[in-house]
């Protein structure tokens, strides 16, 4: 027993060492933009930190940034372990977010609880329906789903900004002004903010949307892990050909893997507009929670926990960055620390071969020298 | 008429930072190498070519210094997808969220805000050939065409006939399609990937600056909205073929030149967005081959090892 428990600790270890080692170095090449500033690297980062976990408002602030982050970044790690890269969780979210107001103006006059459930379930929707296109596509035909996700992306960003200027505007709804955004989701359909359940978290917005990341994130887990469902999604991202010889549909599970990632991104949309904007601007660009939810699913190893440290880590930083900005500093900086987290861990995935490289450059050289 | 050369006019000078980028996402994906990573190439084009003509006066330097900037983003690809085998997808995430940053974070260090530079007194916005003007009927749609517009069409020439009538040409093809294949006849998968992936930086170099120095005269960020990407759709739309690439930059270009004007056209019965999401979708349908499919380059996205099997 005592045993082991002593591998348990050494696997997180493992697991734990390139993420921390990444997340070091980043720091370190951030120190040095900011002291091309001329200021210094410390208190650049006591400002970012005392800006995002200063005091129980921040750190409410910062666990609002948080929220969308674990569940995109939960999404695209449920699809990378079924060998799928899901780089459409920005569209998928968009998706989400607007089907989400259709429903709120829908189902306006339901009551609060059941609007709530409805509201959320229309942004899984959403995205399950953005999803399913790169997913059956990539099962049927063999298109890569990168690709297509990237287009249907844009696709997505276009379509709600004409939903937003048309069906959805309050001028065709309630026949006032027109307006760049959406009508507004009804009082009733918002989420509860956690500052009137603990009032110490103030002036923060953050809501129990937060509670239902973490939770996905743990239903995720199970699903991945303790379910038939996820030991075949995982089975067929491991050896596709294998499990299939196996009696593993790879066709089923690549769609299946590919709907359910992307109805994680758009309860995201769905939560954010339940939770904080309550209404969907257009928009020149993308919300970026997609690309970010890249990051963090490759900082957290792809694992539905680590996800949520991960998480925090990136929604502290993206809290952080205002106060740190008003010090002076560019909050650029924390951009090139989140990209230079993310090249590092792009090489990472190459470290386990490292014993390997090394091996043929050492040979390499002592075949110089013999020769 | 009048009205149709000016649009015609518009849609070469908007299709131009496409056919750039196309051209270099043909040559990187024709040697195996999936280039999400166009797009932060081309923030770092447009970027450094403006901060360098602002502190030489030099707009052909500027040009120069955003081909090197290409250059240079393009090799952190280039190492960590070829030699150290990382995910091509995640490089080229990353890539693209570093330049949008650093370029963010320089423009502060150097011009002391956020959001735009200021315009630099020397751009390349002026048609070079005056005296094209001067024909009767279509001289009108010259006047707006910038160096850029004609170094376009050149580079289209230039990379078919690398691609399909040099013996380096027909290398990357085979890299493309069976590195393994090409390693035996003896040609150096990785050297021909590096100079793809290359060649691809520089040409998203000079995209970038056609969109800085060739139309605004200043840098802004998020000035390129998602034209990266449109360049790599403009590549699978042309089949992965330099003048497919071209046409298919053209027709984009025409599709947001519409947009633009649908307005003063009396063409506003298409929704603009419905414009703007054409080349996507167009994409979409290609790719899954209802109409005349397009293929992949097989070895497109995957690491070579030597003596892998």
């Amino acid at each position: 027993m005592q045993n082991k428990k002593k591998n348990l600790l050494q696997v997180v270890m493992d697991n734990l060492k390139f993420p921390l080692l990444a997340i070091l170095f980043s720091f370190i090449v951030g120190a040095l933009f900011i002291v091309w500033t001329g200021h210094s690297p410390l208190v650049a980062y006591r400002e970012l930190f005392s800006g995002s976990l200063g005091n129980f408002g921040r750190f409410g602030e910062s666990l609002l940034k948080t929220t969308p982050l674990i569940f995109t970044g939960v999404a695209f790690a449920f699809a990378f372990r079924c060998g799928l890269f899901n780089i459409g969780i920005e569209g998928q979210y968009i998706m989400g977010a607007i089907f989400t107001v259709g429903a709120g103006w829908i189902f306006r006059d339901l009551p609060g609880g059941l609007l709530i459930i409805l509201l959320l379930l229309s942004g899984i929707l959403g995205g399950a329906l953005w999803a399913f296109i790169p997913g059956i596509l990539k099962a049927k035909r063999g298109v890569h789903e990168v690709i297509v996700a990237i287009m249907l992306n844009y696709t997505a960003l276009y379509l709600s900004n004409y939903i937003v200027r048309t069906v959805l505007n309050p001028s065709v709804l309630l026949g006032t002004e027109k307006k760049a955004s959406t009508v507004m989701l009804p009082e009733h359909g918002r989420l509860l903010h956690l500052s009137k359940i603990m009032p110490a978290f103030g002036y923060s917005s953050v809501n129990i949307g937060f509670l239902i990341a973490v939770i996905t994130a743990i239903v995720i887990w199970f699903v991945l892990f303790k379910t038939t469902l996820g030991y075949e999604v995982r089975s067929v991202g491991h050896n596709p050909y294998a499990s299939e010889y196996g009696g593993i549909s790879i066709a089923k599970n690549i769609t299946l893997a590919m709907v359910i990632s992307g109805a994680i991104a758009g309860l995201a949309g769905a939560v954010t507009v339940a939770g904080l904007s309550y209404k969907v601007d257009q928009a020149a660009g993308m919300p970026g929670y997609g690309f970010s939810g890249i990051a963090v699913a490759l900082v957290g190893q792809n694992h539905p926990i680590g996800i949520l440290a991960s998480a925090l880590l990136f929604g502290v930083l993206a809290n952080g960055e205002r106060k740190m900005q008003m010090a002076g500093i560019p909050k650029e900086v924390v951009g090139i620390i989140q990209a230079i987290i993310i090249l590092f861990i792009a090489a990472e995935q190459v470290a386990k071969y490292l014993p390997d490289i090394k091996k043929k450059f050492f040979k390499n050289k002592t075949q110089e020298v013999q020769k | 008429m009048v009205v149709f050369i000016a649009l015609l006019a518009s849609a070469l000078r908007l299709a131009t930072p496409l056919i750039f980028s196309a051209l270099g996402g043909v040559f990187t994906e024709r040697s195996g190498i999936t280039n999400i990573a166009l797009e932060g190439m081309m923030i770092m084009g447009a970027f450094f070519a403006i901060l360098v003509t602002e502190f030489t006066n030099m707009p052909w330097l500027g040009v120069l210094a955003a081909m090197v900037a290409g250059i240079l983003t393009s090799m952190i690809l280039a190492v960590l997808s070829i030699h150290l085998k990382g995910n091509q997808v995640v490089v080229g995430t990353a890539i693209n969220l570093f330049a949008t940053s650093i370029t963010a974070f320089l423009l502060e260090l150097v011009w002391k805000r956020s959001g735009q530079t200021d315009s630099v007194e020397r751009a390349l916005t002026t048609n070079p050939f005056h005296f094209l003007e001067n024909i009767p009927l279509i001289g009108k749609l010259f006047s707006g065409m910038t160096p850029f517009v004609y170094l376009a069409f050149v580079a289209v020439a230039v990379s078919y006939y690398v691609l399909y009538k040099t013996p380096f040409g027909l290398r990357i093809r085979a890299v493309g399609e069976h590195p393994r294949a090409a390693d035996t006849v003896g040609i150096n998968v990785y050297k021909i990937r590096y100079i793809c992936v290359g060649i691809s930086g520089m040409m998203a170099g000079i995209s970038g600056a056609s969109m800085s120095l060739g139309t605004i005269s200043l840098f802004r960020e998020g000035m390129t909205s998602g034209k990266g990407f449109i360049a790599l759709a403009a590549m699978i739309f042309g089949k992965w073929h330099p003048v497919g690439a071209m046409f298919a930059s053209l027709f984009f270009g025409f599709c947001e030149a519409l947009q633009i004007q649908a307005s003063t056209l009396g063409f506003d019965f298409v929704p603009s967005e419905f414009l703007q999401m054409l080349p996507y979708v167009a994409t979409i349908i290609v790719l899954s081959g209802f109409i005349g499919r397009a293929v992949a380059p097989k070895a497109v996205g995957t690491a070579y090892e030597k003596g892998h099997r």
